[in-house]
């Protein structure tokens, strides 16, 4: 496990020749479950915080009189970056903070948990490979967690841990954590989140829920001898060790790639790598397929499918993976590359390379549940923008089929949708888009909604199959 | 170089390929990625070169984005006038290397043409902003890329990845577009612009390990190196035409290099002897001190110097 004695900054010539990997996660808590402190205290103990900031922390902590441990430090400051936020002592954004130790580079997404909860909770949780959701010992769950679960199952984040925060308040009281612990299992069940419901691996068993005590550290960075009842790791050891959500489903099978764009060079060839030695005679006529690869594996020689919205699939071969003046033999999700096809098609941004005959056709009906994250509501009949891939279309909504009710997870009737409702929703595309399933793609089957009007993001979309063919009607969403 | 004709020539990197990237691979394809959205979404992209460190890695992002082409966007700096002369020289030559067009906002034309006034304490970085704006506006640059990393500050902790800016350049935090997945929304109106910032998620440490990694070239500032110094405000001045000591200050001869590059007039140099990339590597990481609380006198005003700055159009 891990103690502060290895982490970051140690020995830099031990962490340069270990590469260590990313790991992103996201907070997600309610007002007042000490949700900063817990991100102050992981900074703080993993020695993320460098001395100049934790005096600028340590002098406004003294004029506001706080007298917590930490000697004396609100570890909440750290994580407040606005005049505002300081002044009032919220947290208005998603604000991202990194650290790291032997094992991997964390960004984490620190999602405040007011009114615009689920608007920073999908920002937070879209890219993120864990979410560790805080509730308060003294309080248990709430409404607020039960919402935070359903946004997560929703999203399909690779995993959750539960975080019982103030345990020091309930003064460790086993029977306080394990009726928590039950009571949150609950919930997991009826929401369906564990590895057999995921039903990608079974990477979790169950759902984590750990005892911490963010204002003392308890089972943050190091295993706490105050709740020996609790065997379990301490926070970090989980970030440490989980995998992250592309190790989980990096398969050759799925491979996709949107393209973003053609480079071809023609006389413009970079002077740089010109005066290195490039063969400008063999480069005359490069042109190669720029994008980042969203999933799966693709080998040089594998057979490749072309999807142009509109038009039949075009089949070829990879003759090349290029990056930067390396040709690779392989290449996997998410890496940057330039991939070359056998036959000169017309390929262009927003069409779709992805391994020959796993793609489906593409539609112009899009079935999906959007997470609505705008105040201004969608209305049935709204003219819409759709960003899915590298390709954005015009779209009109033709019907709001129904609103979640997330603390009961069942549907019910609505005609619109607001600011923080995630609800179901049928449109239709000025031209056809390759949609996949969200549950089994998780950037083939997201898109964004924008407001013609003023360009703002109105949504966040997960595509769903057509109804009918809708294989998890058991959670409706 | 072999040819990319055929298979059959082409030379395949024989390394073992694991499924997993490690985390500064991870990094630069995520920056990549983000770099091409926005030359393909974008009318008329600009980067914002400065020759510091960060700016240095973003233009090797972007030759490694379009390789085998050219950078298809120009570079803009900003030129206090206080910049120190070398960095001004390795700018020079890497724009003529990578034959890039190089645009100048200078805030000495401003100051001489009375549209700005020098400050009492000299310090022309928060100065930048106004011809920042105004090459922004003479040029119709729809989208601005920025070196800034979220590490870096408070402020800069909250801004997305795609940040859009007002007629006036203004960032309004409260106001920002939720960004999901790896879908940047672009999307702006006539007159406004959005800044890119394509290694918000690298830390110092990362762009250090980058620079070592791929043998990236900087300005010889960066490493250690004797240079005439004076004590001001807790940090070592290089003495230079725009950087003058007061009579009760005493020059001295020390062995710095310099952790960000700013003007002469507010950036301060760290007493060090790392004089190799991998040097500052092994310092960085041990190192106890922000970098910008390090040598920034312009961020040491108060509590939300850059907040302030970037609502009013800064970087």
């Amino acid at each position: 496990m891990s103690t502060n004695a290895n982490l970051h900054g140690i020995t830099a010539e031990l962490e340069t020749a270990l590469p260590t990997t990313l790991f992103r996660f996201a907070t997600a808590g309610s007002v007042d479950d000490g949700k900063s402190t817990l991100v102050g205290r992981l900074l703080h103990d993993s020695k993320a915080i460098l001395a100049d900031t934790l005096d600028a922390v340590a002098r406004t902590s003294a004029d506001r009189g706080f007298g917590g441990s930490a000697g004396g430090i609100d570890l909440a400051l750290l994580t407040d970056g606005l005049r505002a936020e300081r002044e009032q002592g919220i947290t208005i954004d998603v604000a991202y903070r990194y650290f790291a130790t032997d094992q991997r580079s964390f960004i984490l997404a620190d999602c405040p948990g007011h009114v615009q909860y689920t608007k920073n909770t999908v920002t937070g949780a879209s890219t993120a490979d864990a979410v560790v959701v805080l509730i308060d010992a003294r309080k248990g769950v709430l409404e607020q967690t039960r919402r935070h679960l359903s946004v997560l199952q929703l999203l399909r984040v690779a995993h959750v841990i539960v975080a019982v925060n103030k345990i020091d308040l309930v003064d460790f009281s086993e029977s306080v954590f394990r009726e928590i612990q039950a009571d949150v299992q609950q919930v997991a069940r009826e929401l369906g989140i564990g590895a057999a419901a995921l039903g990608t691996a079974d990477h979790i068993d169950d759902l984590l829920v750990i005892p911490v005590s963010a204002l003392d550290g308890d089972n943050v960075v190091d295993r706490s001898e105050r709740t020996p009842w609790y065997d379990g790791p301490a926070l970090l050891e989980v970030l440490e060790t989980l995998p992250a959500a592309d190790e989980i489903d990096t398969q050759l099978e799925s491979f996709r790639f949107p393209v973003q764009l053609v480079i071809r060079p023609q006389g413009a060839l970079a002077p740089d790598a010109v005066a290195g030695g490039l063969d400008v005679e063999a480069y005359r006529d490069y042109r190669a397929y720029a994008g980042q690869i969203t999933e799966g594996s693709v080998k040089v020689g594998d057979k490749v499918s072309v999807l142009t919205p509109g038009q039949a699939a075009r089949t070829t071969t990879v003759t090349g993976i290029d990056f930067a003046g390396e040709s690779l033999q392989e290449a996997f999700a998410p890496q940057s590359v330039a991939i070359r096809l056998a036959e000169e098609f017309d390929v262009a941004r927003g069409d779709t390379i992805a391994a020959a005959g796993t793609f489906p056709e593409s539609t112009a009906d899009l079935y999906a549940a959007l997470c609505w994250l705008s105040p201004k509501p969608l209305r049935e009949g709204a003219k819409v923008l759709v960003k899915h891939g590298t390709r954005t279309v015009q779209a009109l909504v033709r019907s709001v089929s129904g609103k979640l009710d997330l603390a009961t997870f069942k549907l019910e009737g609505a005609s619109s949708l607001e600011l923080n409702d995630i609800g179901h929703a049928q449109l239709r595309l000025a031209a056809p888009l390759p949609l996949e399933n969200y549950l089994h793609h998780r950037r083939t089957g997201a898109f964004l909604v924008i407001d013609p009007l003023d360009g703002n993001t109105l949504a966040a979309g997960l595509v769903k199959d057509h109804p009918g063919d809708h294989e998890d009607e058991r959670y409706s969403i | 170089m072999s040819t990319f004709l055929t298979e059959e020539t082409t030379q395949v990197t024989e390394a073992a390929v694991s499924t997993r990237l490690s985390s500064l691979d991870a990094l630069e394809s995520e920056a990549i990625h983000i770099i091409r959205e926005v030359v393909a979404e974008f009318e008329k992209p600009a980067l914002l070169f400065s020759g510091g460190k960060d700016s240095v890695v973003m233009l090797h992002l972007a030759t490694k984005a379009f390789w085998p082409g050219k950078v298809p966007f120009p570079v803009l700096h900003v030129d206090t006038g206080h910049n120190f002369p070398e960095v001004i020289d390795f700018r020079d030559r890497t724009v003529e290397r990578l034959g890039l067009k190089l645009v100048v906002g200078s805030v000495q034309e401003f100051i001489d043409r009375g549209e700005l006034a020098e400050r009492a304490d000299g310090t022309r970085n928060p100065l930048q902003t106004v011809p920042l704006l105004d090459a922004i506006s003479q040029n119709k640059f729809d989208a601005v890329f920025g070196g800034g990393r979220r590490d870096e500050d408070k402020a800069r902790a909250k801004e997305r990845i795609l940040s859009l800016r007002d007629e006036f350049g203004q960032w309004d935090p409260r106001n920002q577009r939720p960004e999901l997945w790896n879908l940047y929304n672009g999307r702006h109106t006539v007159g406004q612009h959005v800044r890119a910032f394509p290694i918000s998620n690298w830390t110092e440490l990362d762009i250090w390990r980058y620079i070592e990694r791929e043998n990236i070239e900087l300005p010889g500032l960066y490493y250690a190196h004797d240079r005439e110094v004076f004590a001001r405000d807790g940090m070592w001045r290089a003495v230079g035409e725009v950087s003058q000591p007061l009579p009760h200050e005493e020059v001295i001869v020390k062995t710095v290099r310099y952790r960000t590059v700013g003007d002469m007039s507010c950036t301060g140099a760290v007493e060090s002897d790392a004089a190799t990339v991998s040097d500052v590597v092994i310092e960085v990481a041990a190192s106890t001190i922000t970098e910008r609380g390090a040598t920034r006198a312009d961020d040491r005003i108060s509590e939300a110097a850059m907040e302030d700055r970037k609502k009013d159009g800064y970087f």
